[in-house]
């Protein structure tokens, strides 16, 4: 049976795209069955991504060698507790997105339903893809597969979402570009591309200005791909007019994997040893607060819904990056920055869900059609309220727990500043969130006398809400229960962290 | 395009050069794992031939010969060969090859020979989805064009 668990890794991403062409077969004998195929692939890959973290916290490590060739030579795909960690965050964010797109992608985009799951699933494909290779240049490959769907899926919606699209290609390009010149520097100095085998070579040339550029070319290029904050500038746009799944997966899973890649790019390619040679992180954490900042900042002057929530993603990846850029000088190592992750993609991936409903049921765009929502639609209101708070840091929701580690790990490092910077974003999220729930429950406006019918989105769409909005509360008790934290500890002590140098 | 403008030579060389497009395109896939050329070499070549016929006789003929619901069956198919044959070993022994182990799959008695087979297979598969895909790509930007060039001449 071990054995069967070996190929998981593989098949999340074979199926997926096995998956994909399907539906564009089937789809076009039989319209509706693109989505049930897309949903049993989903579940099937979900079931695998729980298998491996089981068997990843249980046995080790899977290693993975596509076509029996041997390593430095072959592709491998390997499984740790980092992976397994994304990966069971990813397909579980799919799901639930998927659920969601069934009622409103026929109501949205009625005449590209098939196409719509055809490239969702390649989407996917290339998401499990980057979380489970162990080879740097099958990593680029994967971040290209999983760009190209995004774009086109951006792109489905027509007319200024197609603008939104094509700066994100653009600049995504520009990304995957320094991720490649990065990867070929590797390349000319050691001749490997398994990551393994580079963290091997790589130590005696730790001080050679190639290797020294090849990392800050992944770090730009991986910066863009992540809307890291001078190179957010394709978010807002992408965020706001893609239909309202994608934006959920965008903002909850795209850039998140992002951040995975160049968490793995640096610690298991690059070693802390290698980071410690120069204040990289240092400068990385100054960035990230000035984002953190600057999103809060941005999105507080933002009329439309969506666009409001995408300069929040902006300041959110501020608060992964600045538990990144801290995580060598703390022993919480890359716990912060990893609980952010989860807490960001259910929290933000809920608010979308529901802005898209919003869409769905009155196609409202800007906060201040909101009035009175909440007595007109009590479910969905309620699930932006619990995540929205959750955000926020409300004890014992996702964003407190973050916030708690953050600052702790802040204090550890002696920064005191940063504490500083968390607490003003705190205040300036509750200015803008509040602003949303204030039209939503207290101005009731002019009609506000009238006898309100409720009238709430189709079941499809409202269960996915419900659940990422009750889980935003019941992942931070799970948090502060501290039973899975022996994941995170293990992900530090494969990464050599989690010490006080 | 009406009648007067069609080309007798470009025509009657089209109709020549065509068939042995083709047959070098399959000789590009089919010798693509032992020496120059692959399946995607061989894809594009053989979708020339596709965009030769069209530029010599026209758009819609093109489409009637190699229509859309072919261009997505073709393009699925292509795939399903490429990632089916890796299934197929880890099908065969039963989880103990891996994805892509061509030489486990039972094609002859021979590991090598097997390993041969299988990646001529895979070729086969690129060849199909890339000849699929270009020439879709060419239909879709031919097809864009021409409402624009119609109003033009009028």
């Amino acid at each position: 049976m071990s054995n069967f668990i070996e190929h998981l890794p593989l098949l999340t991403v074979v199926i997926s795209l096995l998956s994909a062409i399907t539906i564009l077969i089937a789809g076009w004998i039989y319209k509706k069955i693109a989505w049930w195929i897309s949903l049993v692939t989903h579940l099937s890959q979900f079931t695998f991504s729980l298998w491996i973290l089981n068997h990843v916290l249980t046995h080790g490590p899977i290693h993975y060698r596509l076509g029996g060739w041997v390593p430095p030579w072959g592709i491998e795909y390997v499984m740790d507790p980092l992976n397994s960690y994304i990966l069971v965050i990813l397909l579980f964010l799919a799901l639930f997105c998927l659920l969601y797109s069934k009622r409103n992608i026929e109501h949205e985009l009625p005449k590209k339903v098939v196409s719509f799951y055809t490239v969702y699933q390649l989407l996917l494909t290339g998401l499990c893809g980057i979380v489970v290779t162990g080879d740097i240049f099958n990593m680029y490959v994967f971040i290209e597969i999983a760009s190209l769907s995004a774009y086109a899926l951006i792109a489905s919606r027509g007319k200024i979402a197609l603008r939104a699209s094509f700066t994100y290609l653009v600049l995504g390009s520009i990304g995957a570009c320094f991720f490649l010149l990065g990867i070929g520097f590797l390349y000319a100095v050691t001749g490997s591309l398994n990551m393994h085998d580079l963290s091997l070579l790589l130590p005696p040339f730790y001080k050679n200005r190639v290797v020294i550029a090849a990392f800050v070319f992944i770090l730009v290029g991986l910066s863009i791909k992540m809307a890291l904050f001078p190179l957010h500038t394709w978010l807002p746009d992408a965020h706001a007019f893609a239909p309202s799944e994608i934006s959920a997966m965008l903002s909850g899973i795209i850039i998140e994997v992002a951040t995975y890649a160049f968490i793995r790019v640096s610690f298991s390619v690059f070693t802390t040893q290698f980071l410690q040679l120069f204040p990289i992180f240092e400068i990385l954490s100054w960035i990230a607060a000035g984002g953190i900042i600057f999103g809060s900042i941005l999105a507080m002057t933002q009329m439309n819904l969506k666009r409001m929530l995408a300069y929040s993603s902006v300041a959110n990846m501020g608060y992964i990056m600045l538990g990144v850029g801290l995580s060598t000088s703390t022993r919480l190592g890359l716990i912060p920055p990893l609980i952010h992750i989860l807490s960001h993609a259910l929290t933000k991936a809920c608010m979308f869900l529901v802005a898209g409903a919003f869409i769905y049921k009155a196609d409202l765009w800007y906060i201040k059609d909101l009035q009175g929502l909440g007595r007109k639609m009590p479910y969905s209101c309620m699930g932006f309220l619990l995540s929205a708070l959750a955000l926020l840091g409300l004890p014992p929701g996702v964003g407190f727990v973050t916030k708690w580690y953050l600052i702790i790990a802040a204090l550890e490092s002696k920064k005191y500043i940063f504490v500083g910077v968390i607490f003003l974003s705190t205040l300036l999220m509750v200015f803008y969130f509040w602003k949303v729930i204030e039209y939503i429950y207290i101005r009731i406006g002019e009609e506000g006398a009238k006898e309100i019918r409720i009238d709430e989105i189709p079941w499809s769409m409202l269960i996915p809400v419900m659940v990422l909005g009750s889980l935003c509360f019941i992942v931070g008790i799970v948090w502060l229960t501290e039973i899975p934290l022996p994941i995170l500890d293990r992900v530090n002590s494969l990464f050599k962290l989690g010490r006080v140098p | 395009m009406n009648e007067k403008e069609r080309d007798v030579i470009v025509e009657t060389v089209s109709r020549v050069m065509i068939p042995f497009i083709q047959l070098y395109a399959l000789y590009v896939i089919i010798h693509g794992s032992g020496g120059p050329g692959g399946g995607f070499q061989g894809g594009v070549v053989f979708a020339s031939s596709f965009i030769l016929y069209v530029i010599a006789f026209n758009l819609a003929g093109g489409r009637k010969r190699f229509p859309e619901s072919a261009n997505t069956l073709f393009s699925s198919l292509g795939l399903y060969i490429y990632g089916g044959i890796g299934l197929l070993a880890i099908l065969f022994t039963r989880g103990m090859a891996q994805y892509l182990n061509y030489g486990f799959i039972p094609f002859t008695s021979h590991f090598e020979e097997n390993r041969a087979l299988g990646m001529d297979f895979v070729e086969m598969g690129i060849g199909i989805t890339v000849m699929a895909i270009i020439a879709s790509i060419f239909f879709d930007l031919a097809q864009r064009e021409e409402p624009v060039g119609e109003k033009e001449e009028k």
